[in-house]
């Protein structure tokens, strides 16, 4: 029972980064902008969240300081994009390399310098209840705000008119921009959005997951919350599945391993970019399937003049 | 107003290019330059210098060479086992005129150091590897030591302290080098404790520090509580364990600053005492051995100090296996010796000494001792 709940727990935190990551990519997405650079804004996030944390000794200014940071890393392809109409694509991945270059350099001089966890919650009682206790009373503050957060977008997108018109502005940006809506405006919130879940995402790594700061430690993780988003196929309730599921991956490789389950770790690693690839095609093979989940403008050029 | 803009602008311009000249002038050649009197060393690292690991152990080889007199050290951090490194070596070799190289990591050797050697024959190349046969050019040199005698010291160390008889390895890839270090610390744990287990993840990477950390995290989860590692940076292993209350055998150089509570020794490099010796035989113009191999009794490798939790009995009992080491009256991988699967792997009778005619089966290492939890991929 021990190691379940142990497999459990490791589960929920190397999810969370994907799903803060994956509900931001998922809005920005509805809105029809494809960031590519989700690793580059979730390292911004990371490192940052960590300098700020172990200069100040805030946690919570760190965190809040690497969704800015997030933030600002988008601003500069929202800029690219929507106003000096870039390719999406190409820019998203020059953010991505960007993001890891500069973080690099941010980082240097906090390389191995050591750092206390963020708290978890304890509820006397309830925390030791066998299995649920430390899972559902024991977490951080930040695995119950990806809930919350994933709560919130799923009833904004589904149940509001904000979050009618940013799924009209991507469905069909020409027709939201007669009907009036500020299209570039709608899409630039969007994409800030994205960028200040994707750097929680990254300091929940640096500041909980692995309470440290390395070049590059997000390790892909930006990618997978992406294809999580595509997993998902654009529904809201199903990231937080896909995103657990990767997790899942992630913890179930080091312990087969250690188990000695004959699966190569290496086939659990790229799981969840199969199970994307998957899903792709299933979609894929209907193209109403296609029209009905995918936003119709994903990743298309908005000229507000033509 | 506008002429005042520009006027300002330019001055500005023209304070920036005074500024970048003088900087260019002052701060790279000198930093680069060296007097035509010494003996000029170059060493190349794959990582950042200080990451108490593989690049550490050999900094602190080149800050050795750097006390000698007459010798000028070049270093380069950060260089890519790619085009750049050979950009590396070549600049070193024109512009700063080197006459011996380090080039430390291992995929630096093949292509790029087979590749550049030749065009300088008068430039020796000495790469910590085991790569060199004698069809490859003669100003190649290979070094590398035993280290797995200090893994296997790690394990008796292990053994001891261990209270659940659980132990784990962190290990980057399933290459010899890295298998010797596992199986040489689970037959030196079940020295003291035949009970004992390692666990083994591989993390598929020479650098993954947040793999590192889930793979230790996992490993203690699971009831382990000492762990060892073979990857390019050991800090976050240790600290990992370090924070979880584990205990820690390091791996390249010493980590134990990293864990004041949980350190107990650690399996070091000493290319300290052997820089300087390669370097003064270059000086001289002598030939350094083109294949040199070498363990505790050569002088190559050395053991961490014993942290807190080490108690006398283990100290000992490592103590004497370390002196019979040094003797080279001990051999570690003896027959009979069966592997994880039951399969006998050396007979009985047989064994891999620590000399350089077995080098080329150590080597080639291919299997897990009974004892070691875990799969070869593939």
């Amino acid at each position: 029972m021990h190691e379940l709940t142990a497999i459990l727990l490791t589960t929920v935190l190397a999810s969370t980064p994907m799903l803060f990551a994956g509900l931001g990519e998922l809005v920005t997405e509805k809105s029809g902008v494809l960031n590519l650079g989700v690793e580059g804004m979730m390292l911004m996030g990371a490192v940052v969240g960590f300098a700020i944390t172990t200069v100040t000794g805030h946690a919570s200014l760190g965190i809040l300081c690497a969704a800015v940071a997030g933030a600002a890393a988008s601003a500069i392809f929202g800029v690219l994009t929507l106003l000096l109409l870039a390719n999406q694509v190409a820019c998203g991945l020059a953010l991505t390399i960007f993001g890891v270059g500069l973080s690099a350099l941010v980082g240097k001089s906090f390389i191995g310098s050591p750092l206390e966890r963020i708290p978890q919650l304890h509820v006397p009682g309830l925390s030791d209840v066998p299995l649920i206790g430390p899972l559902i009373f024991g977490q951080d503050a930040l695995v119950y705000l990806s809930i919350a957060i994933a709560v919130a977008v799923h009833l904004f997108l589904n149940r509001t008119r904000p979050g009618l018109i940013v799924r009209a502005v991507g469905e069909n940006h020409d027709a939201a921009h007669a009907l009036g809506y500020p299209v570039i405006r709608i899409r630039f919130l969007a994409i800030l959005f994205g960028g200040a879940m994707a750097g929680i995402g990254g300091s929940y790594l640096s500041l909980a997951y692995t309470p440290l700061w390395n070049e590059g430690m997000t390790a892909g993780r930006g990618w997978i919350a992406l294809a999580c988003v595509t997993f998902s196929t654009w529904r809201s309730s199903r990231i937080v599945l896909g995103a657990y599921l990767f997790g899942f991956f992630t913890i179930a490789q080091l312990h087969a391993q250690a188990i000695g389950v004959p699966v190569p770790p290496e086939f659990l690693s790229m799981a969840p970019y199969l199970a994307t690839i998957l899903v792709l095609v299933l979609i894929s093979r209907k193209a109403s399937l296609v029209r009905m989940h995918a936003p119709a403008c994903l990743g298309k050029v908005f000229h507000s003049a033509g | 107003m506008g002429s005042d803009f520009t006027l300002n602008r330019r001055r500005l311009l023209q304070g920036a290019a005074a500024g970048a000249t003088v900087a260019a002038l002052a701060g790279l050649p000198t930093a680069r330059r060296a007097y035509a009197a010494d003996f000029t060393v170059g060493f190349i690292y794959v990582g950042p210098h200080d990451d108490f690991g593989y690049n550490q152990a050999h900094a602190q080889g080149a800050a050795a060479v750097k006390k000698m007199a007459g010798v000028k050290v070049l270093e380069e951090e950060n260089v890519p086992e790619d085009v750049a490194v050979e950009k590396s070596m070549e600049s070193m070799i024109q512009q700063d005129g080197a006459k011996l190289l380090f080039p430390t990591s291992f995929g630096y050797f093949d292509p790029h150091i087979l590749k550049i050697a030749p065009k300088y024959a008068d430039v020796r190349f000495e790469h910590a590897a085991g790569l060199w046969t004698d069809k490859l050019p003669k100003n190649i040199g290979s070094y590398f030591g035993y280290i797995f005698e200090a893994q296997f010291i790690n394990g008796i160390v292990a053994g001891h302290t261990s209270k659940s008889g659980k132990l784990g390895f962190v290990a980057a890839k399933p290459i010899p080098q890295v298998l010797q270090n596992i199986n040489a610390f689970t037959l030196g744990a079940k020295l003291v404790n035949p009970k004992a287990t390692t666990q083994v993840i591989f993390t598929g990477d020479w650098s993954m520090p947040v793999k590192e950390a889930e793979a230790c995290n996992s490993m203690i989860d699971q009831g382990v509580d000492t762990v060892t590692m073979h990857v390019d940076s050991p800090k976050v292993v240790t600290q990992t364990a370090e924070k979880r209350g584990a205990m820690t055998c390091g791996y390249h150089c010493s980590q134990a600053a990293l864990a004041p509570a949980g350190y107990l020794t650690g399996a070091e490099w000493n290319w300290t005492d052997l820089y300087p010796k390669f370097v003064t035989m270059a000086m001289k113009g002598e030939m350094i051995p083109n294949f040199y191999r070498g363990g505790f009794k050569e002088g190559l490798i050395k053991q961490s100090p014993y942290g807190a939790k080490v108690g006398d009995a283990a100290k000992k009992q490592a103590d004497e296996v370390k002196a019979a080491l040094s003797a080279g009256t001990y051999l570690i991988f003896k027959g009979p010796l069966k592997d994880n699967k039951g399969k006998e792997v050396i007979a009985a009778g047989a064994s891999l000494s620590q000399s350089n005619e077995s080098d080329v089966q150590l080597e080639s290492m291919h299997f897990l001792v009974e004892g070691v939890l875990g799969d070869l991929p593939g």
